[in-house]
């Protein structure tokens, strides 16, 4: 009866994880591909050991094209993902607890135009908004990537929400007779428990903004300017490529930061997709 | 206290405006950059905008040449629906019959949930589309393991047939988020649900149907809901994978909108085609939630 059990704890973990190969072998492809000279990128290529191990594709992908290095797009890409992230969560976390906590006239009618927001595609918006920013002489800068997280993302609205709910509400009361005002009890009380659900929209943030493409695509045009995303997909460009293994390389240097977010915080992103059903 | 009532008033008074404070930037944002630009694409899609000059009112032309004289929008259309209708569900089954497998690993359970959530975490990226364009192009590793086992190989981005089950396949692989959303529907269903019913006489298979699929019905609903959205939306991996080719066999709905508005600066008609989309879409929506009705179950009608 024992040796029964064991035996099929065996063949579980052997088909699951099998399995859980199977599906990460294209990213392990992709890293192993990064290591490979570029002549033999695709010589046997399904193999995933490199015959000699070929790091210089990191330097030479490092070199980026144009005398643009990868770190001009690494930065670029930092600097419009940090900015946009304290944005979204610092404007999300106000509007969350105005429509979580405060009574007033029309919130009803508010938060139903916000959960249909959230609904509502980005690439409906997106040729208007570019006339508008176009209009604005926006173009080929970071604000129309950058500016618009300042006023709330739904998502993470209502993600903030769900949480602040789960606060009791005598807390706030205690707070009131002991003198504090709405602000105060936002920043000192609010804030400080609702760090969890901060995090987990920061998280999300991150990704969203780190692998933006569209956003980049559409309103960047000075190769300088371009972050990660955009910058990749130019140095992979079928027509011109050679330099498979620095491509690879480039790759697999671009996903690392999304990589280590998620190995160190993944408990956040988990309980942040169960419970609201967003994605990464 | 009887004191309140005057105060009271302007109590509310206060709270309204300390409500808009706190809501103002989702009201300017509401209004500057989703109302507004909706209103104007409506504007612009019955003009012959092209970003020069002023758009000139030409009615239903943009609509009409849509539907009667582009067939390149119904080939979009028609990529886009088999692309939505297959791979959604594809992807929906699998990450349900994954998250019932991980259910029922006892040890282990947060290592394999990781790995099988990898492709997910990465999966909006570049790179995942550009590593795919090498995966699957001529020789690439699917077709060189194809060879190491004797298979035929084939030109899977080259041919129109496969081409766009290329796309299929990658949406599919990154079920990890709908996955963990299943699992964590699966670990709320009740114990006791399960031990009752065996009481009964149900085995595993019956059980699935009468208590596991029933309770879950609100989760695959979101889920769906979500996923047709997202599958109708999608653009980047038709842009980096195959660029809407072979013969325009993988040419996306938005990437078509997005080749309109942005190659050809035709933005009159790109604002007509979201428009079209947003009608589909907000059918698609209405039709899943009137059709809930008859298979979602609350918990609450239940007990």
């Amino acid at each position: 009866m024992k040796k029964k059990k064991i035996t099929k704890k065996t063949i579980q973990h052997v088909l699951m994880g099998s399995f859980a190969l199977i599906m990460i072998y294209p990213l392990i492809w992709m890293v192993s591909s990064s290591l490979k000279k570029s002549e033999n990128v695709f010589v046997n290529s399904h193999s995933l050991i490199p015959n000699e191990w070929h790091f210089a594709n990191y330097i030479e992908g490092w070199n980026g094209f144009a005398g643009i290095t990868f770190g001009t797009f690494f930065w670029n890409s930092t600097v419009i993902t940090v900015i946009a992230t304290v944005g979204s969560i610092a404007s999300s976390t106000l509007i969350a607890y105005g429509f979580a906590r405060i009574k007033f006239a029309g919130k009803k009618i508010w938060f139903v135009a916000m959960m249909l927001t959230m609904m509502l595609p980005f690439e409906m918006v997106m040729i208007p908004q570019y006339i508008m920013f176009n209009q604005f002489g926006w173009i080929d800068t970071y604000l129309p990537l950058i500016l618009p997280t300042f006023f709330g993302i739904p998502f993470f609205i209502f993600l903030i929400m769900q949480f602040i709910r789960t606060i009791p509400m005598e807390l706030d009361e205690a707070a009131k007779i002991d003198g504090c005002n709405t602000f105060d009890i936002f920043f000192r009380i609010i804030v400080p428990l609702i760090i969890p659900a901060m995090m987990t929209s920061a998280i999300f943030s991150f990704y969203w903004r780190w692998d933006d493409f569209m956003g980049p695509l559409i309103y960047l045009s000075t190769p300088e300017k371009y972050p990660v995303s955009l910058a990749l997909k130019l140095f992979s460009d079928p027509n011109s490529v050679t330099n498979w293994g620095a491509m690879f390389a480039m790759s697999t240097l671009s996903i690392l930061p999304i990589f280590v977010i998620f190995f160190v915080f993944q408990r956040y992103i988990v309980d942040g997709i169960s419970s609201t059903g967003m994605k990464a | 206290m009887k004191v309140t009532p005057p105060n009271k008033k302007l109590n509310t008074g206060n709270k309204n405006v300390t409500g808009y404070a706190f809501i103002s930037p989702f009201l300017i944002g509401f209004f500057s950059l989703t109302i507004f630009p909706i209103l104007y694409s409506l504007y612009l899609s019955f003009t012959d905008f092209d970003m020069m000059g002023t758009p000139n009112w030409i009615g239903l032309e943009n609509y009409t040449r849509m539907f009667t004289s582009d067939p390149t929008f119904w080939k979009s259309m028609k990529v886009t629906f088999f692309y939505a209708g297959v791979a959604v569900p594809i992807r929906l089954v699998f990450a349900l019959l994954v998250a019932l497998a991980l259910n029922k690993v006892v040890e282990m359970v947060g290592l394999y949930r990781t790995l099988l959530y990898l492709p997910s975490v990465v999966g909006g990226s570049i790179a995942v589309s550009i590593m795919w364009r090498q995966l699957f192009g001529n020789d690439g590793a699917f077709n060189s393991i194809l060879a190491a086992i004797g298979l035929p190989t084939h030109s899977w981005l080259g041919d129109p047939g496969t081409a766009i089950w290329t796309l299929i396949v990658l949406y599919g692989w990154q079920f990890g988020s709908s996955m963990l959303i299943f699992l964590a529907g699966l670990r709320n269903i009740p114990k006791t649900f399960y031990e009752a019913s065996s009481v009964d006489g149900a085995g595993p298979i019956r059980q699935f149907f009468i208590i596991t699929i029933p309770l879950l019905t609100p989760v695959i609903l979101f889920n769906t809901i979500m996923q047709v959205i997202q599958g109708f939306m999608a653009f980047t991996p038709s842009f980096v994978v195959t660029n809407g080719g072979p013969v325009n066999s993988t040419l996306l709905y938005v990437l078509y909108m997005y080749q309109r508005a942005f190659e050809y600066f035709d933005m009159g008609y790109a604002s007509a085609m979201a428009w079209v989309m947003l009608v589909i879409i907000a059918i698609f929506t209405a039709l899943i939630f009137k059709s809930s009705e008859h298979w979602v179950h609350y918990e609450s009608d239940t007990k």
